[in-house]
């Protein structure tokens, strides 16, 4: 008797039903983490999924806790549906919090109308500029993206250590933090006393664009050939190479914007923790959407719902918050898990 | 004292891959001291039973006996046992390890491992077997050619009795080749047996005593390479008894125009391992004209393709289409030079995962956009077009892995021919299609002549080249070994030509 792997692509109808499955199982893994700290399931459960959207206030939490997600999931996205592994969103979002800081700390005086666009440009550029190396080495050497978008991430947060510990460091804070960046640089407010701000509506903008992009223009579907066939696209008479470097600027710009939102839109200031792991998260946000912007977008939002949910089970039942974190692990795994079994079907066979 | 028993003796060997049949009832008899070619095209089912014989595969009928003594093979570790060793052309060496670790590997006794004994022992039978390595060298700092002699080591290491090398010369230089000979004539001397995988008539003739040709998975005769000629054997590989019968009648033959709409001239390329491919092709072909190329695979062919397609740089020459040239250009440029581009592996020149529609649009995708987004209605309009006048069983929003062979052929075909190109590449159009698909495809390329198109037929059916082309060029080690019109081109001088006979006088 053994397992066999045999190649039989999912019925159409059972596509949508994989980050459902993938979800449900989840939370059965987990239930056993759950019963080890002696609580009920259910009731963790109801208070990680249904808790965060039962009130105003905790919906536009979630909504806040979402928008990094939704820019850094959405840069995955661009990137893995154009055939360029980008594992570096969350270096490249550190290099737009830091071009936007670096910004925000000049715009004293200056009318938003100026400053605004001039962080969003700005952080957009250095989100480029962080993943231009790995593009070019992957186009040029045919060096594996994979590595050193990965290994930039350090780098990277190395870097905004030395600045918060050197040049930029705030003389009346204790803290590694850089001075507050201008009011005029701040992002306005969606909701006025809430955290939700302009970066939400730029996500939810970007993700239109990337929609349309993708699906709606002759760049996208080139694209798109690019990603899925790399020879066949070339065949085809497209210029692979730089298919792939404008996917791979575009994808690092829009995690460059995720650090911008960060700075401008919630904390003001510079500090190592600005991104607290939301370019790892992007790459969960990307495959449980399904590499689709529409699925990002909502894959953002469940999980800025999980995250939210983890402080208020950890507030009402004593569990740990990290719980959250193993959860969106576990459904990272379960969804690659799911994503397999699109294409295979494991069979019992009979040893001959 | 009678005659010894052969080194190896098989009866009857059938071999099924589904509905293939790639050995049907085959018998192979070596015996000792003899140097034995299997020849045969590609695809005759020469390695097949070579990896029967090394335990690799199993037979599905039939009888094996090495040394007299009636023998089951289930896997090389058995025939190891029988003393039989296999070189395939894919080496099994560990790169960091010296060649005497290669040798002893999975071969020492005891847990031990005395290396200062092992190199001792190691070069001893290099010594002894004529077979030129140094023990202490690691593998990785080896050309192919050394490489290939640590792999022979390592077999006669195991005292394997009979040698099996799986087209052992396709990866050296002809003076690697010299060498080569020279060891497998000493093993001979000293008794062993070698199988000798080609499909190069020239080597079979300088270094086998015997000959066993297969074609198409069956035995096509055995004899002593002294008793045969190379038109002989290159008769008994192609095998054709009739001549083709063209269905390109001769009132359908349209006068060629004056002017060769493709030239090729001096075109060199090299293959992916960096050796070169193509050395020098000159090649004319005219409006009106289905230029057939045949050859062995592995001549040349799909380098050549890849070059008039777009995807392969060659290296020098030029390539004109129409007067204007298209040396080192991308496929894009190559399309709009008037190129149009059927190529041997159909999967790999569509998106799979791709509908229809977007398939048969990819390469011309600005013609479908307007205000910078693309019309999916034009695009679907088009692909409806064209399945309804190519007869494709495809709906336009079908992906198209999900596709018969013979409608992604079909969709590919389209593609092409609706722009009417003034050249057309095509290789191995109608491989692994049915009949029907078969008879579809040839008549498109048919009525592609008609209409005035330089077509480059690049087939590894014979039939189907003898069917289709007014002129046959027949590439050799990547040069052209000849070219015959269509009237002058039977299968024996085609075999010939394809197995590097140069063009001589004599025959006929």
């Amino acid at each position: 008797m053994g397992l066999k792997f045999e190649r039989n692509p999912a019925p159409v109808w059972f596509r949508p039903l994989i980050p459902l499955l993938a979800i449900v199982l989840t939370f059965a893994i987990t239930t056993t983490l759950v019963l080890l700290v002696n609580a009920n399931p259910l009731q963790a459960y109801y208070y990680f999924l249904v808790e965060p959207l039962s009130s105003r206030v905790s919906v536009i939490e979630v909504l806040v806790k979402s928008t990094p997600l939704l820019l850094t999931g959405a840069a995955v996205t661009f990137a893995f549906v154009g055939g360029f592994w980008n594992i570096g969103a969350e270096g490249q979002l550190l290099a737009g919090a830091t071009a936007a800081t670096a910004i925000g700390l000049q715009m004293d005086g200056v009318s938003p109308l100026i400053a605004l666009p001039l962080m969003i440009i700005g952080g957009f550029a250095a989100g480029m500029a962080w993943v231009l190396i790995p593009a070019l080495m992957r186009v040029k050497l045919a060096i594996d993206e994979v590595v050193t978008t990965l290994l930039l991430n350090s780098v990277a947060l190395l870097g905004v250590s030395a600045l918060l510990n050197g040049p930029w460091r705030d003389p009346v804070s204790q803290w590694p933090q850089s001075p507050e960046i201008a009011a005029s640089a701040m992002f306005p407010k969606l909701i006025p006393r809430s955290r939700l701000h302009l970066g939400f509506i730029l996500a939810i903008i970007i993700i239109v664009i990337m929609w349309f992009v993708l699906s709606r223009t002759a760049f996208g579907l080139r694209m798109r050939a690019v990603g899925m066939s790399p020879h066949a696209a070339r065949f085809a008479g497209i210029k692979v190479e730089q298919t792939l470097l404008i996917s791979a600027l575009v994808s690092g710009g829009i995690a460059g914007l995720a650090g911008v939102s960060e700075v401008a839109g919630i904390h003001f200031h510079l500090i190592d923790a600005i991104s607290g792991g939301n370019g790892y998260t992007g790459i969960i946000v990307a495959t449980l959407g399904g590499l689709n912007p529409w699925g990002a977008g909502l894959a953002a939002l469940f999980i800025g719902v999980i995250d939210t949910g983890s402080q208020s089970v950890s507030r009402a039942l004593g569990v740990p918050v990290y719980l959250g974190d193993v959860i969106l692990a576990t459904l990272l795994l379960v969804t690659l898990a799911m994503l397999l079994l699109q294409r295979y079907r494991i069979r019992w066979v009979r040893q001959p | 004292m009678t005659t010894p028993p052969p080194a190896v003796e098989m009866r009857g060997i059938t071999k099924r891959f589904g509905s293939l049949v790639a050995n049907d009832r085959v018998d192979f008899t070596l015996d000792r001291g003899q140097i034995h070619a299997l020849l045969g095209e590609n695809g005759a089912g020469k390695t097949t039973l070579m990896r029967i014989l090394y335990g690799l595969y199993h037979a599905d009928a039939g009888d094996i006996s090495v040394g007299g003594q009636s023998a089951v093979i289930r896997s090389p570790r058995d025939a190891i046992a029988l003393r039989i060793g296999m070189v395939t052309q894919h080496f099994a060496l560990v790169p960091p390890l010296t060649v005497t670790e290669n040798v002893v590997l999975g071969h020492n006794q005891g847990v031990r491992l005395k290396l200062e004994d092992a190199h001792r022992r190691v070069s001893e039978a290099a010594e002894r077997y004529g077979v030129d390595v140094q023990p202490r060298a690691l593998v990785k700092d080896l050309s192919v050619g050394e490489r290939q002699r640590v792999e022979i080591l390592k077999a006669l290491y195991r005292d394997a009795r009979v040698l099996i090398l799986d087209e052992p010369t396709a990866v050296l230089v002809p003076q690697e080749v010299e060498q080569l000979f020279d060891a497998l004539r000493r093993l001979r001397d000293d008794g062993l047996s070698v199988v000798f995988i080609s499909h190069k008539l020239r080597e079979v003739m300088s270094i086998t005593d015997r000959v066993t040709v297969l074609r198409g998975g069956q035995l096509a005769g055995s004899v002593q390479t002294s008793e045969t000629t190379p038109a002989e054997m290159a008769r008994m590989m192609v095998g054709r008894t009739t001549f083709g019968m063209p269905s390109l009648d001769e009132a359908s033959s349209t006068q060629p125009a004056a002017r060769a709409v493709l030239r090729l001239d001096g075109v060199t390329a090299v293959d992916n391992k960096g050796l070169p491919a193509l050395k020098g092709i000159t090649l004319d072909v005219y409006g009106g004209e289905i230029m057939g190329l045949a050859g062995v695979s592995g001549n040349g062919q799909s380098e050549l393709a890849q070059v008039l397609e777009g995807t392969r740089l060659c290296t020098t020459g030029t390539i004109t289409v129409a007067g204007q040239d298209v040396s080192g250009a991308d496929p894009d440029r190559i399309m709009k030079a008037g190129v149009g581009r059927i190529p041997e592996d159909r999967h790999a020149s569509v998106v799979p995962e791709m509908t229809v529609a977007q398939n048969m649009a990819l390469e011309h995708l600005g013609e479908y956009t307007s205000n910078g987004s693309l019309n999916r209605r034009q695009m679907r309009a088009h692909a409806e077009k064209l399945i309804a006048e190519y007869q494709i069983k495809a709906r336009p929003d079908d992906r198209i892995r999900t596709l018969s062979g013979g409608n992604m052929q079909k969709v590919i075909l389209a593609r092409v021919m609706e722009r009417n190109p003034k050249v057309i590449i095509v290789s191995q159009p109608t491989r692994g299609l049915d009949i029907g698909a078969t008879e579809y495809v040839r008549s498109r390329l048919l009525e592609q002549r008609q209409r005035g198109a330089a077509i480059l037929l690049i087939s590894e059916d014979l039939d189907e080249i003898l069917e289709l082309s007014d002129r046959v060029a027949v590439i050799y080690e990547g040069e052209i070994q000849g070219i015959l019109p269509r009237t002058e081109a039977d299968p024996e001088r085609l075999g010939l030509l394809m197995a590097g006979a140069k063009d001589s006088p004599q025959w006929a």
